[in-house]
Order: C-alpha cells, then structure tokens, then sequence
C-alpha cells in the first residue's frame, strides 16, 4: 500500500517569542493573549479574581507567579506557554526580560518563527520628529534578525495611554520603519495595542485611524518556518533501525529529518562521509511506506544495498556536500565561564558530536551600538565573530541558507553544560 | 470502542495540520532518545498521555503492515511503577495492552521498597503517590536505565512549562531547575555522566486539548475509566472522591452514585473523577473544546469549568 505523504500547511503552529522588558507590559500582553483565548484554567483565574477583590484582574500576575518563584532561585531561560484559536495553535516562547536578555533570547530564537518586541509608548517622545527609539526596542530587534527569526512584529503598546493615539502611533511608526530599513530588518507588522485594556491584541480595534490586523490576526497570518522543499537533498542521518538485525534479509532503515529538498524512491544519493553511492529502495513517513518526503518532516530511508551507515552521517544527492574542518561563525556565549580559545570543547552539527575549538575570537558584538569591537574573551551573554577548528570535517552550511546546517551547540566537556550557539558564515 | 474518525470529520471547523506537526516532532524526539542513549525504557502507566506516547512510539519504531498492524517490537521495554493502589481497570488495561502488544514490561513495586525499607508510610492510607518517585529511581538503578521516556506535558502545571524535552536527572535522580540547558533548535544535549540519567519529553508541546484530539484521531485504545461510566462517590471539599477500599467514607459523609468520568488516572488515594456523559474521545473532545475556545467574556466561566473546580470556587469564596 503506497500512500502520499501528507503535506504540512502553512498553518501549522506558529512559534513566537517575546522581547522588551517586564515594564514595557510584557507579562500583560502575554496574560491577555492566554485570557482572551480562553487559555487560562479555572483554578489560575480564580486566584486572580481574588486577588483583584473586584476590580479588574491584573494579567501581568499570570506570568509574575513565576518570576516569584525566580527569586527563590529559579532561574529557567524561558517557560513555554500555548494558546489556541480556531484557526491556530501558538506556541509562546516566554523569555524573562530581565538584564541578561541575550541568552534568553538566542534560547527563545532558535525555532521560533515569528518576534514580537514590544514598544512602550509612554517611554517615547512622540512629539520629536523623528521619535527618537529607545535602545532595547534597537537591540532586542536586531539581535532577532541577527538570529534569522523569520517575521518581527513591533508591537506598540499602552496606546490607552496616549494623549493623542492616532498622533503618537503614527510618529512611532514612522520612526519603527526607518530603522527597519536601515537595519536591513524585514518588518512583518506595527500593531498598535493596549494589551491592559485588551485593544487590539484579539479584538480588532475600533478606531478610525487604524484599519490593520489585530495582533493575533497578524499571528494567525504568519508563515510557519518551513524547510526548502525544492533543490539538492539533505537528510542528517538521526537512527539507524536495528530492526531484523542477524536475519540478514531485512534491510537497514535510516531514519532522519529532512533538512532540505524531498527523497523518493529511485533517487540516486550520497552518504557522507565515506561517499559511498545508493539508489534509495524504499521511503517512509512514521510507519507507513509512502511515494516522496519532503523536507521539515523524518523520513526512513532504505537503500538498494548494504552500506555502513552510522548515527551522524549525511544522505545527500551526490556531489553536493561540502566538507571544511575550519568555519566563521556567530557565536552567542550562554556559559558563566567564559569561551577560551584554543580549549577544547563537544559541538554537535546535525546528528554528530565532534571535538572542536574556537580558532580565534575576531571580534565582539557591542551590545550597546551593535558595533564589533575587539575581544580575546566571551563571557556570558556576550556575543562574537569566531574562528571554529574540529576534529572531524563537517559539511557546514551557512545559517543563512539552511538552519540545520548552519547551526551548532558547544558543549562543555567538563560540565556537560550547553555553552554556546554557533550559527554559520561561511568556511574560513 | 469508537468508530474511527478523521478530526477533519470530528471538528471541522478547527485546522488540526498542527497535529501532524505535534506527531512529527514527537516521533523525532522518540527516535533521538533511542539512538543518543544505552538503555532506554518508556514509562507507561495505562494513562492517556503514555497511551498516545505508545501509538507515537509505534510510529516511530514499527513498520505498518497491510493489514492495518504494527509490525515488530519496540527498541524498549515499557516501565511502570505500581503503587499497589492502582485503579484495578487501569492494571488489566495495562496487561493486557502489554500482552497484545508483545511488549516488554517491566514493573517497580511500591510494595517492595515499603518491605525493604526504602519506603515508610506514615499511616496505612497514606496517598503513595509522592513515594513513587523512590520505587522508580531504584527501578532505574536495577535496570541501569539511562533515559526514561515519560509522557508529561508543559500545560500541566507552571513547572512543567520550564522543563527541557531532555530535563537531565543528577546521581540522585533529581530534577535540577536551576542547572538546566538551554535547549537550541533541535540540537539537543543528551550528554551525562555515569549515574545519572535523563528524562525525554515527547509531547512536550501537547495540551490536554491535542492529546484527546489525538486519541480521538488514531483511536486509541484507553481503560474505560477515562469514559462515562456510574461510579460510587462522595462529595468531599468540592471533589467527586471515588469510593474504594484505600478511599471510606468519613464521618457520616453520604455515599451517592454519579456519572463520572477520569481526566487523568493516577494513584487511587488523590485521583477523582468529574462529573460528565462523555461517553468517547470525540464527546470529551467536545468538553474539553469548551474549556479553551468557548465563546468569550466572564459571565460564560462556569460553562469553561468542570463541575468539580466550580464547586471548589464556590467554596474557596468566590467574592
């Protein structure tokens, strides 16, 4: 029995992470989304109505009854929260926003497809022409395009505080826009709101200098990541299935995620490293044997003969790949101790673990003007352009143009603590 | 047994691609617990969330034959810890779903470690559901298990919503909150050192909405707890206690029939049911609908909640 394997939809759940600060209302925007979609249990409400005694409740307490728990000491990256409309599931990648927001948003922006940075209007002078931006609403925006978060949204909130919100909402916006353009950020959406008042977040808002999208309009809009389906195959070889092992008669399944491109049967392919040839025999989508598989999504992948085929290895259409021991990359440093040059650390590329080292620290980013200054050191939150060396040759790709082959995690050796993110220029 | 349905069928007007995303990403994460660790073992308790963790494991390690069957035997065996107040139709779920399948299931008595000492209850009746932890780290210990795969979701509860798909266990099996990883793309980092162990999440990214909209979907097979059914039960604090052996009556409480069903099926000391028809996956499919996207505004709260946490408002205050 053959069956098509069925396509993901560009509606699939979107990923999205949040930036600004607390004060900027985060924790109420994101207590408004969960509330007006109907998110919260009963129990969470409850506690909430009774600590509003009958006023309104506070939403920015849904998210504060965990940053209480912080400050006994549990400090977490980010906590994930979903909601779901009828049209979509959303997954929240709820990053603390506190003073060492780099780490938590490199953690928050791998995976995510879309960046909501908050804009808190009342911090602005909206009568300077232009509006002169604050420098975290610069750097959170910048440091998710430099991530290759796919669609940033500027969300302009506490509109309900504005003297003149139709004034002020432009005169940001005008200012949001020249910044985006001169930054080279592709800006998916402004979205002005009042996530206090619920203006705007889920419901449309009903003023006549505003005919856009509610925020969650825009989000329900928003293209989920997706794989290139079209060009050269790649797959990172993720389980080898032992299955009918000693039988000899069964063959090997290779198992792994597609990471571009789409495999069938009869495509010739390539393993790396040992560059040995195959024609694939048969292709699977969870159990079922099916015609093709597309990127995004793990395929098993049985060949017409018996290769040696590990854990780590590359199925590839033959000639494509491109191994190099010696690559430029952008390094986010997560570890309290700080990256040493020339020490030897694990990454993993794909499905393989390697013994590598940082070559050399080119530069540092200031975090401040977003300009690369020198440095010899990285410490947490900080992030450089390095050189990587590894053991082994690895078939790196950049960032840019392909996400499973662009990125890396550093491991230390001797803590076993996830130290860095690379996210691949080029070979050096 | 429920006729087999398509959720495009069962809900038509929800897009449910993200179902085939949230089974994708789960299979991936099974297939990568398998392949980065030695000895893997998966926990399954007979519950709803380990059923759809079973069906996801099958997909990820069996072939399909035409009949419509798995074929093959998983790369595990199956671990559950009996805390020996387990609900009688959950155990003989449970075998007999282990028998059907072929699989292998190893169990950790409760019992055992009480007679060995590990465990000491302060009175008979005690819940056991917080000594479990101590029968499953000396089930990891014995089977020298150095992954568990669990079906535990983050909606469940807030700390839930901070734990890593690969959350690390230290030498003494603890969850660290402070220590964990970040968790970058899908480069997950499955390194530890010998005696500790790690714990894989595939359905993570699930809700209780997804999992029932699931089972609904791939017909899963779940005890007959979980669907409406007329249990003995007395009105305590709010809650629907069931009443068994390990759960009398107190005082001069009155005992009362209702038609209750399970949301989820642990110890028999701490698990009550709620009060509903739901009689298959697609009716509580249904309910529990009502609980995320039902019409909005305040006034229709009582509708969202179960019968059993409107009774606790009442009682809690409710201003």
């Amino acid at each position: 029995m053959s069956t098509a394997a069925p396509a993901i939809k560009d509606h699939r759940a979107l990923r999205f992470l949040t930036a600004g600060s607390v004060d900027d209302g985060k924790s109420t925007l994101i207590g408004r989304l969960l509330y007006d979609s109907r998110a919260i249990l009963a129990d969470q409400l409850d506690t909430l109505e009774k600590k509003a005694a009958g006023q309104p409740i506070d939403l920015s307490l849904l998210t504060d009854g965990l940053e209480a728990e912080r400050e006994q000491g549990i400090t977490i990256d980010v906590a994930y929260r979903y909601f779901a409309t009828k049209q979509r599931k959303f997954i929240i990648a709820d990053a603390p926003g506190h003073e060492q927001y780099t780490r938590n948003m490199v953690t928050a922006a791998a995976g995510s497809d879309a960046a909501v940075v908050l804009v808190d209007i009342t911090k602005l002078d909206t009568s300077a022409k232009p509006v002169p931006l604050l420098p975290q609403t610069r750097r959170h925006a910048l440091l998710a395009h430099l991530l290759r978060v796919p669609s940033i949204v500027f969300a302009v909130n506490k509109l309900d505080a504005a003297a003149d919100p139709a004034h002020a909402f432009k005169a940001v916006s005008e200012s949001l826009t020249a910044f985006a353009k001169q930054a080279g950020i592709a800006v998916a959406g402004i979205i002005p709101v009042s996530a206090l008042r619920g203006d705007n977040v889920t419901q449309p808002l009903d003023a006549d200098w505003y005919d856009g999208p509610s925020l969650l309009q825009l989000l329900e809009s928003l293209p989920a990541l997706q794989e290139r389906k079209d060009g050269d195959l790649l797959i990172p070889v993720q389980y080898v299935s032992r299955e009918g092992e000693g039988t000899g008669n069964q063959p090997r399944t290779l198992y792994g995620r597609v990471a571009h491109g789409r495999v069938k049967p009869g495509d010739e392919v390539q393993i790396f490293p040992s560059g040995q040839t195959a024609i694939v025999a048969e292709v699977r989508l969870a159990s079922e044997v099916v015609d093709v598989v597309e990127a995004g999504r793990s395929a098993g992948v049985v060949l017409d003969r018996q290769l040696d085929v590990s854990r780590g290895d590359w199925i590839a259409t033959p000639k494509t790949v491109h191994e190099t021991n010696r690559f430029s990359a952008t390094l986010a440093w997560l570890d309290t101790e700080p990256a040493q040059v020339g020490r030897k650390y694990w990454v993993r590329h794909g499905n393989r673990w390697v013994q590598a080292r940082i070559a050399s620290i080119e530069s540092r980013l200031d975090i401040h003007s977003l300009e690369a200054t020198e440095a010899h050191q990285l410490a947490v939150n900080e992030i450089g352009h390095v050189i990587v060396e590894t053991q082994q040759a690895l078939p790196v790709e950049s960032y840019e143009s392909n996400r499973v082959g662009g990125s890396l995690i550093i491991v230390d050796p001797a803590s076993n603590r996830t130290s860095g993110a690379l996210l691949v220029k080029g070979a050096a | 047994m429920n006729a087999p349905l398509t959720v495009e069928q069962l809900l038509p007007e929800l897009d449910h691609t993200h179902l085939d995303w949230l089974e994708e990403e789960a299979i991936f994460i099974l297939r990568e617990t398998v392949a980065a660790f030695e000895r893997p073992a998966l926990l399954f308790s007979g519950g709803k969330d380990s059923c759809v963790v079973l069906r996801l494991a099958e997909k990820a390690f069996k072939t399909r034959g035409k009949d419509g069957e798995f074929k093959g035997r998983l790369p595990f065996p199956l671990l559950h810890v009996d805390t020996g107040h387990n609900f009688p139709e959950v155990i003989e779920f449970r075998d007999r779903r282990v028998a059907e399948m072929g699989e292998r299931l190893v169990v950790g008595h409760l019992e055992d470690s009480i007679k060995r000492g590990t465990v000491r209850l302060s009175h008979p009746l005690e819940s056991r559901n917080g000594h479990q932890t101590v029968a499953l780290l000396e089930a990891i210990e014995e089977h020298r298990f150095d992954v568990l795969m669990g079906g535990a979701r983050r909606d469940e509860e807030k700390a839930r919503a901070k734990e890593r798909i690969f959350s690390h266990r230290d030498s003494f099996g603890q969850w660290q909150p402070k220590e964990q990883h970040p968790e970058l793309w899908t480069l997950f980092n499955t390194r530890i050192k010998p005696g500790e162990h790690m714990r894989a999440f595939p359905i993570s990214n699930w809700t209780e909405l997804d999992v029932w909209l699931y089972i609904a979907r791939e017909n899963i097979p779940l005890p007959t707890l979980y669907y409406a059914h007329d249990r003995k039960i007395i009105r305590r604090k709010g809650l629907l206690v069931p009443l068994t052996e390990v759960t009398p009556p107190e005082g001069d409480e009155q005992i009362e029939t209702a038609q209750v069903r399970f949301r989820t099926v642990g110890d028999m000391t701490c698990t009550c049911p709620v009060e509903s028809p739901a009689a298959n996956a697609t009716d509580i499919v249904a309910e529990t609908l009502k609980v995320t996207v039902s019409e909005r505004g305040a006034t229709r709260m009582d509708d969202r909640t179960s019968d059993a946490s409107m009774e606790r408002r009442k009682k809690e205050g409710y201003f």
